[in-house]
């Protein structure tokens, strides 16, 4: 099977570096996969859940945006955050969404509108990925 | 000559603050090593995003407007983040800086407003009475980038507002563990290094070049801000760090100085006493 590097780096560190077979990504006109031999682009991402397939195996992470570069051999993924499915707390993302809902009710005026819209849609996708994996893991143990 | 009992004390009282300075010296150490891992982790996303900044800033932007953290202006007012250290007992390194950001302050004829980040830095432009824009203290000795950003944000904000027209970073730059040199750079405008010419490739750009250079800017004056972070704080453990050695050689020293002084003391008294004792047998037996 036909494979690519991928790396996954933040301002703070590596995340990620391996060869995957493919990518799923939310680039900024939407949700896209990323094959061996893609085209060279360069596109910004949106906050979302990001899927990595390798072999046989699926894992799920979570990007609260960046920036997205394939080349004809590497894909390199500049997140601006970016965790692995198990390690999102899922508490503080609760307690994020809290926030962010709390603000938007009490001051919908406020000018940090799009700042607060953007905190709750972060907090929701970090959740979303985060459960994606416990429904998983659930799915697995059943079987 | 000093008694015997206030020897003792002053002899105590040193090599109790010596401890104290070897602790703060291993501590210095072993937080310069992990900041200095931090800064070299974060190494590929700076290289990458400067490569592609520059790529892209290389395009011909045929009828958009050039971004406004791009765009060179007459340096009408100036902009300084003034990195220095929250805590003292780091040597020299404020001092340092205070010294150099004085000097430009003076030779400049434009207003200028600075933002500071450290304690330190923050009372010296306070002394001076300077235009204090914003202020940041408190940011740990592991900083994430999530700390740093709320000082991107003000610098940036302050730059597209045209309230500032250039804006400088002063901080310590970290040459080796014995020597931090206060440096200069210009944060905004963006400086873009030249463009590889093997950029050959054509990309596909969502949603378009300009779109994605201006996402990129703010990330790279983020990253740079939160490098520079970094920077400080091994400057300032390295500088403590030697300070430190310092300060507990030196108490070594003093310990023996003393220690040998007490000695002499010590053997005074005795043969004081012995003189006494043999000059009162000779006293006894004389009669």
């Amino acid at each position: 099977m036909a494979t690519i590097k991928l790396e996954i780096v933040t301002a703070e560190k590596v995340i990620y570096s391996d060869d995957v077979s493919e990518v799923v990504v939310w680039g900024i006109e939407g949700q896209m996969g990323i094959l061996p031999h893609h085209a060279p682009l360069a596109t910004i991402l949106r906050p979302g859940d990001l899927l990595i397939k390798k072999d046989n195996e699926e894992e799920y992470f979570f990007a609260s945006g960046g920036f997205l570069e394939v080349t004809a051999d590497k894909i390199i993924i500049l997140a601006d955050a970016c965790e692995r499915a198990e390690e999102i707390d899922i508490a503080r993302a609760e307690e994020a969404k809290r926030r962010a809902e709390a603000t938007l009710r009490e001051q919908p005026s406020s000018v940090d509108m799009a700042a607060t819209e953007a905190a709750l849609r972060r907090s929701l996708v970090r959740l979303k990925v985060a459960e994606k994996r416990r429904t998983r893991r659930t799915s697995r143990s059943n079987t | 000559m000093a008694s015997i009992q206030v020897l003792r004390r002053r002899i105590r009282s040193i090599q109790g603050t010596q401890k104290i300075c070897r602790a703060m010296e291993m501590i210095a150490t072993s937080k310069m090593r992990r900041t200095q891992d931090k800064a070299i982790e974060g190494r590929p996303y700076s290289e990458k995003i400067s490569q592609v900044i520059a790529d892209l800033a290389a395009r011909p932007q045929a009828g958009e407007d050039l971004t406004p953290l791009l765009q060179k202006r007459e340096a009408g007012r100036i902009g300084i983040v003034y990195f220095t250290t929250d805590r003292g007992l780091c040597g020299g390194l404020n001092a340092n800086l205070n010294r150099m950001m004085a000097r430009f302050i003076l030779e400049q004829s434009v207003p200028i407003s600075v933002v500071t980040v450290g304690r330190k830095g923050r009372a010296f432009m306070l002394r001076s009475g300077q235009n204090i824009r914003a202020e940041f203290s408190g940011i740990s000795d592991r900083p994430t980038l999530l700390e740093t950003l709320p000082i991107s944000r003000v610098v940036i904000e302050d730059y597209v507002k045209g309230e500032v027209d250039v804006v400088y970073m002063v901080y310590p730059r970290f040459v080796t563990t014995m020597e931090q040199c206060p440096s200069m750079d210009i944060l905004l405008p963006v400086e873009v290094a030249q463009a590889s010419s093997s950029s050959s490739v054509e990309y596909i750009y969502e949603p378009g070049p300009a779109a994605v250079l201006n996402e990129l800017l703010p990330r790279y004056v983020e990253m740079k801000i939160y490098h520079t972070m970094l920077e400080l704080i091994a400057s300032e453990q390295s500088a403590r760090m030697v300070a430190m050695r310092n300060a507990s050689d030196n108490a070594q020293d003093v310990t023996e100085d003393l220690t040998l002084m007490l000695n002499k003391v010590r053997q005074e008294i005795i043969t004081k006493e012995i003189c006494d004792i043999s000059g009162g047998a000779e006293a006894l037996a004389g009669t």
